[in-house]
């Protein structure tokens, strides 16, 4: 799918008061707050998945004018917690999922073999990433892609994202914790403070 | 041959033994004497005032009073479908869901039944119309009741996997796709099973009943056939039916599972 520019015009739901932001292909926009401050109803509301306020745009063309399953094919939310509903891993995948970025997370070929009842939550993680990348997408809205993870697959994730980012030109809003990943991956930093979306100037996280 | 009478002496011993029964319940501390005694108590007054009831319409006989005797079982039955559900539609919905589908299966089939299979003078006969409904209802409430009930507990307990099919680009018929199936499913296996064990296990009431007042086993087998497979049909479609509209009420014109639209039952 063609790069996109995407466009948060007076979105606004109960937790947070109308903002505005506009993100060109390949920027990510970190959002931070405290637990509650409704950082994943923002995705949500991105995603179409609730009711919100304002309008979303991938360039000119408005959330409400696509059906809400295509306006998901484009803009695909990736959830802090990957649900499974079959046997296998691997039949959660497209058909013609050729195994990318399975060794690039330190995850062996044979991970799409595996059961899902017998996933550990970090490798629901990272699997649960690779299938939101394995269908096609044109803006990544990502909810604490690495909280379940160790240090040294947080640099693989993180490794594994920039790539595919600057490599597609998606737009992307990353839900993060940790100050030190923000400024790793960060072109945008923003804050939930008391309902409102605030810019996060050098210095103060 | 005429039926043996029932006194009501005759009756009220059968009421004592039941009344010995919540006794033994409530020594063993079972907790159900009093859901026991309150039943009990209503199958009595109930089946008298529906026998007072029926004798009434079965003088009249007009089209009119056996349609409005039918509607007020339909909307009892309605009634019923919605106290059965743990976590329901709000807003009225859980009960015109229910209704709804309970009025075009039953009383269609019961119509078709009347019309074609059975063919009573006129085909309104109350005789035959009222107790034909009566079964269909009762059973297609049961499916109805069931069939709701795994839907909207179904989707709320696997709601964040409903959620994350909506993520990867799946419309809402196949996120809840299997929940819906699941659910029908549910319904439909009690008449099912039902069927299976219809004289082997049981000797289905209405058959019994028959036989009793007198009618040669081999009609009453018929009518009881007729029945088990009208019934069979009438609350599967009627399973169907409410379980297709419950998953239409889930998700909202954007395709969004609208978990705000159903609500747990006070206890």
């Amino acid at each position: 799918m063609p790069p996109v520019t995407l466009h948060l015009k007076q979105v606004a739901n109960a937790l947070i008061e109308p903002f505005d932001l506009s993100l060109e292909p390949g920027r990510i926009c970190c959002i931070s707050g405290a637990s509650g401050s409704g950082k994943s109803r923002l995705l949500r509301a991105v995603a179409d998945l609730e009711p919100h306020a304002g309008a979303v745009l991938l360039d000119d063309l408005e959330q409400q004018r696509l059906p809400a399953d295509q306006w998901r094919q484009r803009v695909r939310l990736v959830p802090a917690e990957s649900q499974w509903w079959f046997d296998r891993v691997g039949e959660h995948f497209p058909a013609h999922y050729d195994g990318a970025g399975l060794e690039a997370l330190g995850l062996p070929a044979q991970a799409l073999e595996w059961q899902v009842s017998r996933l550990s939550s970090g490798e629901k993680q990272r699997l649960g990433l690779l299938r939101a990348l394995a269908f096609p997408l044109q803006v990544l809205l990502l909810d604490e892609p690495c909280a379940n993870l160790d240090g040294e697959a947080t640099r693989r994730v993180e490794a594994l994202l920039l790539a595919r980012i600057r490599a597609e030109g998606w737009p992307v809003i990353w839900v993060a914790h940790d100050p030190a990943q923000i400024r790793r991956v960060a072109d945008y930093r923003f804050q939930i403070k008391q309902k409102r979306l605030v810019e996060v100037t050098d210095g103060c996280d | 041959m005429g039926v043996i009478e029932i006194s009501w002496w005759q009756l009220s011993l059968a009421f004592g033994l039941v009344l010995l029964l919540a006794l033994l319940a409530w020594l063993a501390r079972l907790g159900v004497s009093r859901s026991l005694l309150i039943a009990s108590v209503r199958t009595v007054v109930q089946l008298f005032l529906i026998g007072l009831v029926l004798e009434l319409l079965f003088s009249v006989g007009t089209l009119l009073w056996v349609s409005v005797l039918a509607v007020a079982m339909l909307l009892l039955a309605g009634r019923e479908v919605m106290a059965r559900q743990q976590r329901r539609f709000s807003g009225g919905w859980a009960y015109s869901i229910g209704t709804a589908a309970m009025f075009v299966s039953s009383f269609s089939i019961a119509v078709i039944t009347l019309l074609v299979l059975v063919g009573p003078d006129p085909w309104y006969r109350p005789q035959y119309a009222i107790p034909l409904l009566g079964m269909l209802l009762g059973n297609t409430m049961t499916g109805v009741a069931l069939g709701l009930d795994r839907l909207t507990e179904g989707a709320w307990q696997q709601r964040a996997q409903i959620e994350n099919r909506l993520m990867l680009g799946q419309n809402w018929k196949q996120a809840l796709g299997p929940i819906q199936r699941e659910a029908m499913r549910a319904g439909m296996i009690p008449s099912i099973n039902a069927m299976a064990a219809a004289g082997i296990i049981s000797l289905p009431g209405m058959m019994t009943g028959q036989i009793l007042a007198g009618t040669a086993p081999a009609l009453a087998v018929k009518y009881q056939i007729l029945i088990m497979l009208i019934i069979t049909l009438g609350s599967g479609l009627g399973v169907m039916l409410a379980v297709l509209a419950g998953g239409w009420r889930l998700f909202d014109q954007r395709q969004r599972l609208r978990m705000d639209r159903l609500e747990m039952r006070a206890r």
